[in-house]
C-alpha cells in the first residue's frame, strides 16, 4: 500500500519535472539542457524574494514563476534563436547556459547555510493507513491540474492548438500562418514556467541544493527518452514507470540507486525500443 | 558617395604554394611549414623553458591532456556529428583502469597506460553503443549522464576506493619522460587526426555527418562507422586519463569531474570548431586561464560557459579559422 | 531481357499515421530489364522504393531478391547485396570534390569484394578508380570538372554523380528515383545512352519517372501506381492506353 501511494506521488513528481523538457523539445525541437538550471534558479529566486526582499508568500511564488518563464523566453530570444536548427550548437549552447547558471548559483548563491522553502500546508494526514504530508498531496493535486490544463489548453485554446500543430508538423503549421519562432518562444516560456512550478512544489520537501539541478535534468531526460521524445502522453506514462521503479528500488534495495534506475532505464530503452513508448521517430518521410 | 564592399583575396604566396610550386623556393616552404614548425617546436621546448617554474611544467602537462580531450571532442562533433557532453567518462575509465592495472595487477606504467587506453576505449565504446544507431541528441544525453552515473555509483557502493580513490600508483621514472610523453602523444594525435580525416576512412566518417543517407545507400553501416569514431576518440581520452592517474599517483572520483567535460568543449568552440588545431590552441588558452581563475572556484565554469555561448552565438568560426583567414588572405575595400 | 525474376515484391503496405501510402503493391522485375514505375504525385512511388531498399520499414509484405527474402533488412545490407538507389532530392557531399564523392561507395565492403570498378584491385588507388568511373558516365577526364566541388556542379552533372555513386558499387539493381527530373532536353538526351549502356552491361534498372515520353523510350515494362495501389502493369503502350492510368493523370473530365 505504501508503495502504491508513494509510487503515485513519485510518478507525478517526475512528470511535473519532465513535462517542461518534453514540451520544449516537441514544439521547438530544441533539447533544453538548461532545464535543470531553470528549476533550481526558480527555487532560489523565490527564496530570495521571500527572505531578502521580504515579500509575502504568494507574491513571491508568482513573481518567481514569472521570472523563470521570462528567463526561458529571454534565453530563446537572444541565444537559442540564433543557433536554431544547428543541432550541435543547440546542444552545446543550452548545456553551457545551464551549466553557467548552476555553477553560478553554486558559487554566488547557494552556499553556507541551508536554504529551504516553506511548505504550503504544514502537517500530514493518513490515507489508507499510510502517513502522507499535505505538501505531497498538494503535489499530486497540482500535477493533475497541470495535466488537465495542458490537455484543455492544447485542445481548445488557439495558442495551444498552434503549439500542437507545430509539434506535429512544423512545415504544415507554418504554411497555415503559425509563426514558428513565436511558438518556440511560448513553448520555452511555458516549459521554464513548468520547471519553476515544479520547483516551487517540490523544493519545500527538502533543501535547495545545487546538485538538484543536475538530478532534475537527468530525470527529465530519462522520462522523455523512455516515453518517446516528442510525445506528451508518453512522458506521463513513462514517469509512472520510472516513478514506481524508483520506489520499488528504494524499498527493496537502497535509496542510493534511485538515480541509477533512471540511467539504466535509458540504456534499456535505447537497446530495446529506441523510439520510446510512444515516440514518433520521424524517419525519412520528409527527406528522401 | 560610392559604395564599397570588402573583398578577400588569397595572398600571392598562398597561390604560389599550391601544387608542385610549393617547393620552389625557401619563401614558399617557410610559408607552409612555418606555422606547423612553430607549433611543434614551441610545444617541445616548453618544458625546457619552464625549467625555472616547475608549477607551470605541471600546467603544461595538464594542458596537453585537455588538448587530447579537445581533439577527441572536435573530431566527434564536427567531423562525425556526435556531440559528446561527457568527456570525463573517457578520462575516468582510463584513469581507474590504469590504477587497477598498476596497483592490483602490478603492471609497470609502460604496460598499464597502453592497456588502460585500449581496454578503456573498448569499454567506453561498448557502453555508448546502444545510442549509436539513433539521432545525435541521444548520444549527447547518454554521454552527459555516464560520468555522473559512474561517480555516483562509485561513491554509493564505495567500490574502487569510493571517495578516497585508489592511491599508490607508480609515478614516472624520469621527469623528462613525464613531460614529453604527453606532449608527443598530443602532437601525434593532432597530426594523426589531421591525416585521418583526409584519408578515405576519414571521408566516410565525415560523410556520416554530412549526408548519412548517402552513406547508408552506399552499403556502409552507420553504426559501425560511429563505433569506430567513438573508439578513436575514446583512445585519446582514456590515454589522457591513464596518464593523469600516473601523474598524480592517484585515481579518484575527480576524474569524472565536470571540468573534463566542459573545458574541451569550450576549447574547441573558442579555438575553432572543425579545425583540429583549434582544439589544441583553445586548450592552450583555457587551461592557463583556469589556473589564474582557480581562486574563483565554481565561478570559472561560469566564465567558460559564458565564453562558449558567446563564441557559439556571435563568432562561431572560432579563433583558428579567423587566424587562418588572415594568414591566407588579405582584405581590401573595392568599389561596387 | 532474360526470364529469371531478379527482384520480387509481394503485398507491400505502408501507412503513415492515418495516411495509407502503399496498399498491397506486388510486382516482379526480370533480370536485365528496365522497369518503369509511374504515377501522379503522392502515389507512393518513392515510399515503395524506400520500403524495398530498407530505408523505411514496411507494415506488411515481403521482398525477395534472387529467391532470398530481404524484407526488413537494413539499408546498408541491401546495398551490399547489390540493390542500390539514387535519391530524388540529391545530396552529394557538398564540401568534397566530385571524384572524392565516389570514395565513400568505393570504400564500402561491396566495392572491396568486387575490387572496385573493372578491376581496380582490392587495394587499388580509389582516387584513380573514381576518376575512371566519372569518365564512364560522361565527365571529361582532362577537364577540371571531376575536380570541382560537388556543390558547384550543374544539375545534370549532379544527377550523373548520383548514378555514379550507385555504379561504383557494381550493383545488380539500380532504383533510379526521378533521374530525368530537372534536366533539359539535351541533358536527357545525354543521359539516355548512359542508361542503355548500363542495361547492356546487365544492370537491372527500375526507374521512377514523371517524364513519361523519355521513360517509354527506354523502359521494357511499366507499372502505374495511384494512391498507393497498383493500377496497371505491362509494356509502355498498354499502360498508356489503360483508362485507369489516364484517369489518374488527367482526371475524369478530360477522358
Amino acid at each position: 500500500m505504501e508503495i502504491l501511494i508513494y509510487g503515485i506521488i513519485n510518478s507525478i513528481t517526475l512528470s511535473l519535472l519532465s513535462l517542461g523538457f518534453a514540451l520544449v523539445y516537441s514544439i521547438a525541437r530544441v533539447p533544453n539542457f538548461a532545464h535543470g538550471a531553470l528549476y533550481i534558479s526558480a527555487g532560489y529566486m523565490v527564496w530570495l524574494l521571500l527572505n531578502k526582499a521580504g515579500l509575502p508568500y504568494v507574491p513571491s511564488l508568482l513573481l518567481g514563476l514569472a521570472a523563470t518563464s521570462a528567463a526561458g523566453a529571454l534565453m530563446y530570444r537572444f541565444i537559442i534563436i540564433r543557433i536554431r536548427g544547428l543541432e550541435i550548437s543547440e546542444i552545446i549552447g543550452t548545456y553551457a547556459i545551464g551549466l553557467a547558471i548552476i555553477e553560478g548559483l553554486r558559487w554566488g548563491g547557494l552556499r553556507g547555510m541551508t536554504y529551504t522553502l516553506p511548505v504550503f500546508f504544514p502537517g500530514s494526514t493518513e490515507i489508507a493507513g499510510v502517513i502522507v504530508d499535505y505538501q505531497r498531496l498538494v503535489i499530486v493535486g497540482a500535477g493533475i491540474l497541470v495535466f488537465l490544463f495542458l490537455f484543455l489548453f492544447t485542445r481548445y485554446n488557439r495558442i495551444g492548438l498552434a503549439l500542437r500543430g507545430i509539434a506535429q508538423d512544423e512545415r504544415a503549421a507554418m504554411m497555415l500562418g503559425i509563426d514558428s519562432d513565436m511558438t518556440a518562444l511560448i513553448s520555452l516560456a511555458l516549459g521554464s514556467g513548468l520547471a519553476g512550478f515544479a520547483a516551487v512544489l517540490l523544493l519545500p520537501l527538502g533543501n535547495i541544493v545545487v546538485e538538484q539541478g543536475y538530478n532534475v535534468l537527468i530525470f527529465a531526460v530519462a522520462v522523455c527518452v523512455i516515453g518517446g521524445l516528442g510525445s506528451w502522453g508518453g512522458t506521463i506514462i513513462a514517469s509512472f514507470i520510472i516513478g514506481f521503479a524508483q520506489i520499488l528500488t528504494e524499498t527493496f534495495i537502497s535509496s542510493n540507486f534511485v538515480m541509477v534506475v533512471a540511467l539504466l532505464a535509458i540504456i534499456v530503452t535505447l537497446l530495446v525500443r529506441p523510439s520510446g513508448i510512444f515516440g514518433k521517430q520521424k524517419q525519412l518521410e520528409e527527406r528522401v | 558617395m560610392e559604395e564599397t564592399r570588402k573583398e578577400r583575396i588569397d595572398r600571392g604566396l598562398k597561390v604560389r604554394t599550391e601544387g608542385i610550386y610549393a617547393v620552389s623556393s625557401f619563401e614558399e616552404i617557410a610559408y607552409l611549414v612555418g606555422p606547423r614548425l612553430l607549433l611543434i617546436v614551441g610545444v617541445l621546448l616548453l618544458p625546457l623553458v619552464l625549467e625555472l617554474a616547475p608549477y607551470w611544467k605541471r600546467v603544461v602537462n595538464i594542458m596537453c591532456v585537455y588538448a587530447l580531450l579537445a581533439l577527441a571532442f572536435d573530431f566527434l562533433a564536427n567531423y562525425v556529428g556526435l556531440v559528446c557532453l561527457g568527456g570525463a567518462l573517457f578520462v575516468g575509465v582510463g584513469g581507474y583502469l590504469a590504477a587497477l592495472f598498476n596497483v592490483y595487477l602490478s603492471l609497470p606504467f609502460y604496460l598499464s597506460i597502453p592497456l588502460a587506453t585500449v581496454c578503456g576505449a573498448a569499454l567506453c565504446t561498448a557502453i555508448i553503443l546502444p545510442c549509436l544507431p539513433l539521432r545525435g541528441v541521444y548520444f549527447a544525453i547518454v554521454t552527459l549522464m555516464y560520468p555522473i552515473l559512474f561517480s555516483r555509483i562509485f561513491e554509493a557502493l564505495n567500490v574502487l576506493g569510493g571517495t578516497n580513490g585508489i592511491s599508490g600508483i607508480d609515478s614516472f621514472p624520469s621527469e623528462y619522460l613525464e613531460e614529453y610523453m604527453i606532449i608527443i602523444a598530443m602532437l601525434a594525435a593532432l597530426f594523426g587526426m589531421r591525416r585521418l580525416v583526409s584519408q578515405d576512412v576519414g571521408l566516410v566518417l565525415r560523410g556520416v555527418k554530412d549526408n548519412d543517407q548517402s552513406v547508408r545507400a552506399s552499403g556502409i553501416s552507420l553504426t559501425s562507422m560511429k563505433c569506430l569514431a567513438v573508439f578513436i576518440a575514446a583512445l585519446m581520452g582514456c590515454f589522457g586519463g591513464a596518464y593523469m592517474a600516473h601523474l598524480y599517483m592517484w585515481a579518484g572520483l575527480s576524474l569524472f569531474a565536470l571540468d573534463f567535460s566542459i573545458i574541451p568543449i569550450a576549447a574547441v568552440v573558442i579555438g575553432g570548431p572543425g579545425t583540429l588545431v583549434g582544439a589544441v590552441v583553445g586548450s592552450f588558452i583555457l587551461v592557463p586561464l583556469s589556473e589564474f581563475l582557480r581562486f574563483f572556484g565554481s565561478f570559472r565554469i561560469v566564465i567558460y560557459c559564458a565564453l562558449l555561448t558567446g563564441f557559439i552565438v556571435f563568432k562561431s568560426e572560432g579563433l583558428m579559422v579567423y587566424l587562418q583567414r588572415k594568414y591566407h588572405q588579405f582584405e581590401r575595400m573595392v568599389k561596387v | 531481357m532474360s526470364e529469371t525474376i531478379l527482384l520480387s515484391a509481394r503485398g507491400i503496405s505502408k501507412s503513415f499515421g492515418g495516411l495509407k501510402a502503399l496498399a498491397d503493391v506486388s510486382f516482379d522485375v526480370y533480370q536485365g530489364e528496365i522497369y518503369g514505375i509511374i504515377g501522379p504525385n503522392g502515389s507512393g512511388k518513392t515510399t515503395l522504393v524506400n520500403c524495398i531498399t530498407g530505408f523505411i520499414r514496411s507494415d506488411d509484405g515481403e521482398v525477395f531478391f534472387r529467391d532470398e527474402e530481404i524484407t526488413g533488412w537494413p539499408a546498408h545490407k541491401i546495398a551490399r547485396i547489390g540493390i542500390t538507389r539514387t535519391f530524388q532530392i540529391m545530396r552529394p557531399y557538398y564540401s568534397l570534390p566530385a571524384f572524392k564523392n565516389l570514395i565513400i561507395p568505393l570504400w564500402s565492403p561491396r566495392a572491396k569484394k568486387y575490387g572496385g570498378w573493372r578491376g581496380g584491385g582490392r587495394h587499388g588507388d580509389r582516387d584513380t578508380v573514381a576518376v575512371d568511373i566519372l569518365e564512364e558516365i560522361g565527365f571529361e577526364r582532362d577537364s577540371r570538372v571531376p575536380y570541382k566541388l560537388a556543390a558547384t556542379l550543374p544539375t545534370g552533372y549532379q544527377k550523373r554523380l548520383e548514378l555514379a555513386r550507385c555504379i561504383a558499387l557494381r550493383p545488380d539493381v539500380i532504383f533510379c528515383d526521378e533521374v530525368f527530373s530537372g534536366l533539359s532536353m539535351s541533358e536527357i538526351a545525354g543521359m539516355i545512352p548512359l542508361i542503355e549502356k548500363l542495361k547492356m552491361e546487365g544492370v537491372t534498372l527500375i526507374m521512377i519517372e514523371h517524364r513519361l515520353r523519355e521513360l517509354f523510350r527506354v523502359a521494357d515494362r511499366v507499372m502505374a501506381l495511384n494512391f498507393g495501389e497498383k493500377i496497371a502493369e505491362g509494356d509502355s503502350s498498354e499502360v498508356i492506353e489503360d483508362s485507369r492510368v489516364r484517369e489518374a493523370y488527367l482526371g475524369n473530365e478530360g477522358v
